[in-house]
């Protein structure tokens, strides 16, 4: 569906063009070379592109290229729910807090499970570091929230908070 | 395939006919200094002097930011109220901005109901187009698929686009996926750009929106884009470069080479100055203090004239 929106916008795109040449021709500036506007505003996209953004309040959607491909927002992404729990308390646990991972280096047996407990006034994620293939991935973690992991194969687990990049530790599993 | 090169010849036919031509292109941006001015509803002196300045020829825009719908704390326990007076602001300039955009962190946590609200508070702006790029909050547990669900209709890869208007070239990055303690934008965005400015005389002028700093602003932090040297160098050879991000909630400016960059402000909290404290945390400003801290930003390019005026505003 959102592939067909694309197309059809191109050709929307492509028509305007067309039309809003012929405008530029009749008004007050009567150089030829005068830009083909794209839009109402005189905005246009980039080469090989239909134009990104939205209608503003007083856009008229019907000139613009892109508008017609802008989805009713029906959204299909559902809140992230997996892995929070209440927080409990664990043998092994990593507190966050200050917008960092403490300790920020544990070591612990293959079969531990690991719980972080975000105690501060803004949210965090627990998640492995972007390629590495590691299995965290908590939602994110409001205030006293904890994400819990169980480490079966040993290795060093790398992992951030995606929120706050900055924010990296690892967990080191032994067997 | 024809609409490939269309934008490109018409891209030079402005050029000529506009009088960007090489040396002629100054930015005149002052130095970073920054101007407060507000407009009030009630000043229309004012506001229509504003209005009767712009004229086709001059180019005006609103950067505003890291609007955290969603964020709930003592640092701003309104930030809906917030940005909604920075979107009355917005429609109380005295005249149309031709676009406004939104540099990203448009919600807190990414959730839909945040996506939907601020989308919904969006569509109130008095422009005719609202151009967004994400941050780091927009894609929180889901690799930026609800922002693109929301805002990304006609972009390009993960959300990237570009577009074109009053003879000025306009790049929207991503540089909030994949993200590795620093902005990050990745080859195949790179590869974009790379393409997109292949066609553009170098005497164009560019505007990079990117919601990471691009340049190097405190790495410690995060406030950097790791592969950003790549794309700045992609533009090296143009005279005229500005580049706009949000994500550090304070202003902040610097020129490297050919190259402006101006960080701005958010309309929900403050974060500290970089290295002041242990962590960029949300700061509780004494009461009162807090609209201080929060604004939006004005562009103006007036063709012609080959000046680029950034004026930030404290909301009022």
């Amino acid at each position: 569906m959102y592939r067909n929106s694309r197309i059809r916008s191109r050709r929307v795109a492509a028509l305007a063009g067309t039309l809003l040449v012929g405008g530029g021709l009749l008004a007050a500036c009567s150089s030829p070379s005068h830009p083909a506007a794209a839009s109402n505003t005189g905005i246009s996209p980039g080469a090989g592109q239909s134009l990104a953004g939205t209608p503003g309040a007083t856009g008229t959607g019907a000139a613009t290229p892109g508008a017609s491909a802008i989805p009713s927002m029906t959204m299909s992404m559902n809140a992230p729910t997996g892995g929070t729990t209440a927080a409990p308390v664990a043998g092994n646990a990593v507190t966050i807090k200050n917008f960092a991972f403490a300790p920020a280096a544990i070591t612990v047996k293959a079969g531990t499970t690991v719980t972080w407990t975000n105690q501060d006034t803004d949210a965090h994620t627990v998640t492995s570091r972007q390629g590495s293939g590691g299995p965290l991935a908590s939602a994110a973690l409001g205030t006293g929230q904890s994400y819990t992991y169980t480490f079966t194969k040993p290795g060093t687990y790398a992992y951030l908070c995606t929120i706050h990049p900055y924010m990296t530790a690892t967990v080191t599993v032994t067997p | 395939m024809t609409e490939n090169h269309e934008p490109a010849m018409t891209r030079r036919q402005l050029a000529r006919h506009a009088g960007w031509f090489g040396s002629a292109v100054v930015l005149t941006v002052t130095g970073g200094e920054v101007i407060s001015h507000v407009i009030h509803n009630h000043d229309s002196a004012l506001a229509s002097a504003a209005a009767a300045a712009t004229s086709s020829a001059e180019l005006r825009f609103v950067q505003v930011s890291d609007s955290h719908i969603g964020f709930q704390g003592p640092a701003n326990t309104d930030v809906t109220g917030s940005f909604n007076q920075a979107i009355e602001q917005i429609n109380s300039l005295g005249y149309r901005p031709h676009f406004i955009m939104h540099t990203g962190d448009l919600t807190h946590l990414s959730t839909p109901a945040q996506f939907d609200q601020v989308r919904q508070m969006l569509t109130g702006l008095r422009t005719d187009r609202v151009f967004t790029v994400p941050g780091e909050h927009d894609s929180v547990g889901d690799a930026g698929r609800g922002y693109r669900a929301a805002f990304a209709a006609d972009t390009v890869g993960e959300g990237w686009y570009s577009f074109d208007t009053h003879g000025v070239h306009f790049i929207a990055l991503v540089n909030t996926l994949s993200l590795e303690k620093l902005g990050h934008l990745g080859a195949d965005q790179i590869d974009f750009v790379r393409r997109d400015v292949a066609g553009l005389s170098s005497d164009t002028p560019v505007v990079v929106f990117s919601h990471i700093p691009l340049f190097a602003m405190y790495p410690q932090w995060g406030w950097g884009t790791d592969d950003a040297l790549q794309v700045l160098g992609l533009l090296k050879r143009f005279a005229s470069v500005t580049a706009l991000n949000g994500h550090v909630h304070q202003l902040f400016t610097r020129v490297e080479g050919n190259v402006t960059f101006h960080s701005a402000t958010t309309t929900a909290y403050p974060l500290p100055a970089p290295g002041h404290g242990p962590a960029p945390t949300p700061q509780v400003l004494p009461a009162g203090r807090l609209k201080t801290a929060l604004g939006i930003r004005t562009v103006n390019y007036r063709q012609g004239a080959a000046a680029l005026a950034v004026t930030d505003q404290r909301l009022a």
